[in-house]
């Protein structure tokens, strides 16, 4: 089905099951330990074999020995294959770095061998026998240092964020030096680990010449074509099967070496072999957010009108690795004439960075919602009515290419009146609650929709029930929950007749979950598989498709009715097709908005920072299901508290890693960090976005959420923190005089 | 958590110990995994009491709680987070406590009665927690799903049983079941898609029905 003219009604506008918080289909197994992750998979395939993979120690360099007898005679090992007697394998879909194969080593903890042994006990022991003689070379893992020698480039993060390497509107400098009230300031973001709980792991079998991959992975089709150009064996040889993902967060959009070793240790010992990566070597062996370090420069008139505007980032990658494009919502975000963004790369020889949940807008908002809060102070104007002075319906670079709708006016409006920000005091420093120094910020969350294709096959069986097959994964986004919604909204049957199957890569090709863009296009890819059963049922009825009803188990047309089970009696009926999109997305912007909100308390003798409340009111089309669409919203807004007051990878400049690599010394919030969030969604539909009228929201929850924490802190005490995360070491020296 | 008391450890000496343990695994030469003297692995029988069933198995000593559970009695609910205490994905409920099942070796659980997920209930057959979990949306990838359901329910106990926490601040009184008290206690199980919101309301609605 071609989408290209905007949605008119359809039986999903009916909202029986679309749009009704219900609980998730999946809940009772994964609340009773029932669902399947990938390292689970003991029914898949006999005779499984424990693989472990040990990662380089050293970040740059080259390995001249490695010295395998003493493992190779461990007890219970079955094979070895080292990246010296691989040569250096080809790269999937994304991959900068080189995950196997060959002498160099790129970056540290980069897999250098696969132990495969009876248990993994034995693996393990066996691996921490290899010893290895490296040659060490100097390296580049400062970002502050090699920032002056970053060169301009452009990006797309392949996540719905890029510039060009310049963008130029009018005359920035002109406009800029003319502005009464100028800001002029820089920010750094710091490097930041997906952190997802379930640990890469794949289980490898091969039959012959065609390989299975029971894996964790967020991008079935694409990991399939991955790992067939990484192996170089052909593409229809492979099967990649991921029914549940423990969280990816953009770490899992990309084959990793876990699905490479596993399939190479499989290979070596003749036996399906299962891995993890273990824990402490997720965080460089991995990709992360990479570090920014952000300069922006914003003037304005003294009524608040902004009339020049620019937003410049630097950040570090491996060789072919891409800079992060925080400035991609500074384009798109507020009105202005004079406009000016540029990204900047430097070459680093730290772990890949690469995507991590919202790449681009996630850093970058940090820094332009910090810079937004500044300005209003400069101004005098309140921070929310800065926003809503620079409101845009357009496109600012191109003014004849408007928004397909764009509520953030509304979102600001409803979530000052909800969060009570009238009792905000303008003056930082002066609210004091006991001990605690308390203050309100906010900030505006920007993130755009993504439109991409979606397969999907529908079943109908004698029993009347619909069975939904497609490789979209849910990685905790709800998508067995919103696709056995639309499939009952089509077929006029209630969600307990409602099959789904996801994840597997005979099934047809979906979005997969990426860039808030899952929800939409997969749901329109069910729909679309939904009308073509509808024809089918009808036709095989006797009812004129166009007039046909489908509701309560039955089709309908006139006074006749017949149970829909009817049409599959002399067997099953089987549907498939795909949502493909025009160019309603050209003509028209699709981004979706959000309103935040934060009450912060800083202890006022040791600059602890506690987030008390948290507000976020988002416009982001029709919410599909608003229980599981919150959950996306809260645990985004968790993830942005992480962003703004622990998380960072810290790195160790002279040898090049990142230091804390495990879930103790990279910390993320837990229960004691987050209190009660409120999440509330404008009732709204966007008829350019597909026939569900949805966007993603996914992503949208954490853009913009660490600055209304960061402003909070500022409103609290006083003191403007541009280093997140906002760390009490660097307050506490600037802490205003206890009372 | 239980038996905190008996450490004499305060907040900082626990960061700093944190920190040098995340630095440790970069350093060269860390202990090696020592197999038995004739180079073979040393298996030890252990029976241990799993959701009323008893097992008696031979396993490597090196064998933890949580992969003699997954791997070798395909309780698969238990989840492997992180391996090394820092997540809490592997709670389990040993003689009426919670622990990490990574942080206990499995021939140290003989006589032990372990309670797993699958023993709190099945998916026809909720635990009010787990059911109330499903209610409130307390997960999304479902990953630290099982340890967090796990925990909350030893968690309550430990509150009934008056033990206090580092929130407590009347330590003569009975301990209330408060919102700062469950997150406070609950801190050491992980949910990286942050659910943790809608979990406290989940525990906190099983507390109600409790009365």
């Amino acid at each position: 089905m071609k989408f290209d003219t905007p949605a008119g009604t359809s039986p999903i506008d009916q909202l029986k099951v679309i749009g009704r918080p219900t609980d998730r289909i999946d809940g009772k197994y994964k609340t009773t330990g029932t669902a399947p992750y990938a390292y689970e998979r003991h029914d898949a395939v006999p005779n499984q074999a424990y693989g472990f993979v040990l990662g380089s120690a050293i970040a740059k360099g080259r390995i001249d020995a490695m010295h395998l007898s003493d493992a190779r005679s461990a007890p219970g090992v079955l094979a070895i294959v080292t990246t010296l007697d691989t040569p250096r394998l080809g790269r999937g879909r994304m991959n900068a770095a080189y995950l196997f194969g060959g002498p160099v080593i790129q970056h540290y903890h980069q897999a250098i061998a696969v132990v495969v042994a009876e248990t993994f006990e034995q693996a393990r022991a066996a691996a921490h026998l290899i010893r290895v003689d490296y040659r060490q070379e100097p390296g580049k893992y400062d970002l502050e240092a090699e920032a002056p020698h970053a060169e301009p480039v452009a990006s797309d993060s392949g996540e719905g964020s890029g510039a060009p390497h310049e963008a130029r509107i009018g005359n920035f400098e002109e406009a800029f030096a003319a502005a009464p009230v100028k800001l002029d300031e820089s920010y750094t973001t710091s490097d930041e680990s997906h952190a997802m709980m379930e640990p890469h792991a794949t289980i490898a079998a091969w039959n012959g010449d065609k390989l299975t991959l029971w894996t964790s992975n967020q991008m079935i089709a694409w990991g399939k074509g991955s790992i067939a150009k990484i192996l170089g064996i052909p593409a229809e040889n492979v099967r990649l099967d991921a029914p549940y993902v423990g969280g990816g967060f953009g770490g899992k959009l990309f084959i990793r070496a876990d699905a490479v070793l596993a399939a190479l240790g499989a290979k070596a010992a003749g036996r399906p072999v299962k891995l993890a990566l273990t824990r402490p070597l997720i965080a460089n062996n991995t990709t992360h957010r990479p570090a920014t370090i952000q300069r922006i420069r914003i003037g304005a008139n003294p009524d608040g009108t902004i009339t020049a505007i620019a937003h410049e980032s630097t950040s570090g990658n491996l060789a072919d690795g891409k800079p992060e494009t925080a400035v991609d919502q500074t384009r798109l975000l507020y009105a202005g004439a004079n406009r000016l963004t540029a990204l900047r790369l430097a070459h680093l020889d730290l772990p890949e960075g690469n995507a991590m949940r919202a790449p681009g807008e996630a850093p970058g908002l940090l820094a332009l919602e910090i810079a937004m809060d500044e300005m209003a102070e400069k101004l005098g104007i309140d921070p929310v009515q800065f926003r809503i002075i620079n409101d845009t319906q357009v496109d600012p670079e191109k003014p004849e290419r408007r928004f397909s709708h764009r509520d953030l006016v509304g979102c600001l409006r409803h979530g000052a009146e909800r969060f009570g920000w009238d009792r905000r005091q303008q003056q930082p420093g002066h609210v004091r609650d006991g001990r605690w120094l308390v203050g309100y910020g906010m900030a505006v969350g920007f993130r755009n929709n993504l439109l991409t294709k979606s397969a999907a096959r529908v079943r109908l069986d004698g029993r009347g029930m619909v069975t939904v097959e497609t490789d979209m994964t849910d990685i905790g986004t709800g998508s067995y929950t919103i696709l056995a919604q639309t499939a009952a909204e089509m077929m006029g049957v209630p969600l307990e007749m409602v099959n789904v199957r996801l994840g597997d890569s005979a099934f047809p090709a979906s979005a997969g979950s990426g860039g808030q863009w899952g929800a939409n296009n997969s749901t329109a890819g069910v729909y679309a598989a939904c009308v073509k059963l509808r024809e089918a049922v009808a036709a095989k009825l006797g009812f004129n498709s166009a007039e046909a009803v489908f509701a309560d188990n039955e089709v309908r047309s006139g006074n006749r009715s017949v149970p829909l089970a009817a049409a599959a009696s002399g067997g099953e009926l089987v549907a498939e097709d795909m949502i493909e999109y025009g160019d309603l997305a050209k003509k028209q912007q699709q981004s979706t908005f959000a309103g935040h909100f934060a009450e912060v308390g800083v202890d006022a003798a040791t600059a602890e920072i506690r987030v008390r409340r948290m507000l976020a009111v988002c416009a982001a089309g029709r919410i599909l299901n608003p229980k599981s669409a919150r959950s996306q919203v809260i645990g985004a807004m968790t993830m942005g508290v992480g962003a703004a007051l622990m998380e960072k990878l810290a790195v160790d400049t002279k040898r090049g890693f990142f230091v804390n690599h495990d879930l103790a010394g990279y910390e993320v919030p837990v229960h004691a960090d987050i209190p009660h969030q409120d999440v509330v969604f404008l009732d709204e539909v966007d008829p350019m976005s597909s026939p569900m009228k949805a966007k993603g929201v996914a992503e949208l929850g954490i853009c913009g959420v660490g600055a209304a924490v960061a402003n909070a802190v500022y409103n609290a005490t006083g003191i403007r923190v541009r280093d997140y995360p906002l760390t009490l070491d660097k307050l506490i020296e600037r802490l205003p005089e206890a009372v | 958590m239980v038996g905190s008391d008996d450490l004499n450890l305060n907040r900082r000496d626990l960061m700093v110990g944190a920190g040098a343990c995340a630095a440790m695994p970069a350093m060269p030469g860390t202990a090696k995994a020592q197999p038995g003297p004739d180079g073979n692995p040393v298996e030890f029988q252990v029976s241990l009491t799993v959701n009323g069933k008893s097992h008696t198995r031979n396993v490597d000593t090196r064998t933890t709680l949580l992969d003699l559970l997954r791997e070798n009695l395909h309780l698969t609910g238990t989840k492997k987070g992180c391996d090394h205490g820092q997540c809490g994905a592997c709670t389990v409920i040993v003689d009426g406590r919670r622990i990490n099942s990574c942080l206990t070796l499995a021939v140290m659980q003989e006589g032990s009665s372990v309670t797993t997920i699958e023993g709190l209930g099945q998916p026809d057959n909720l635990h009010p927690m787990q059911a109330a979990f499903i209610k409130h949306d307390g997960y999304q990838c479902g990953y630290c799903t099982p340890g967090q359901i796990c925990s909350s329910v030893a968690m309550l106990e430990e509150i009934k049983a008056g033990i206090p926490s580092h929130v407590t601040a009347d330590l003569l009184a009975p301990v209330q079941p408060t919102e700062t008290e469950m997150r406070e206690r609950m801190s050491g199980n992980i949910c990286r898609c942050g659910a943790y919101s809608n979990i406290v309301e989940a525990i906190t609605e099983v507390v109600e029905r409790q009365g």
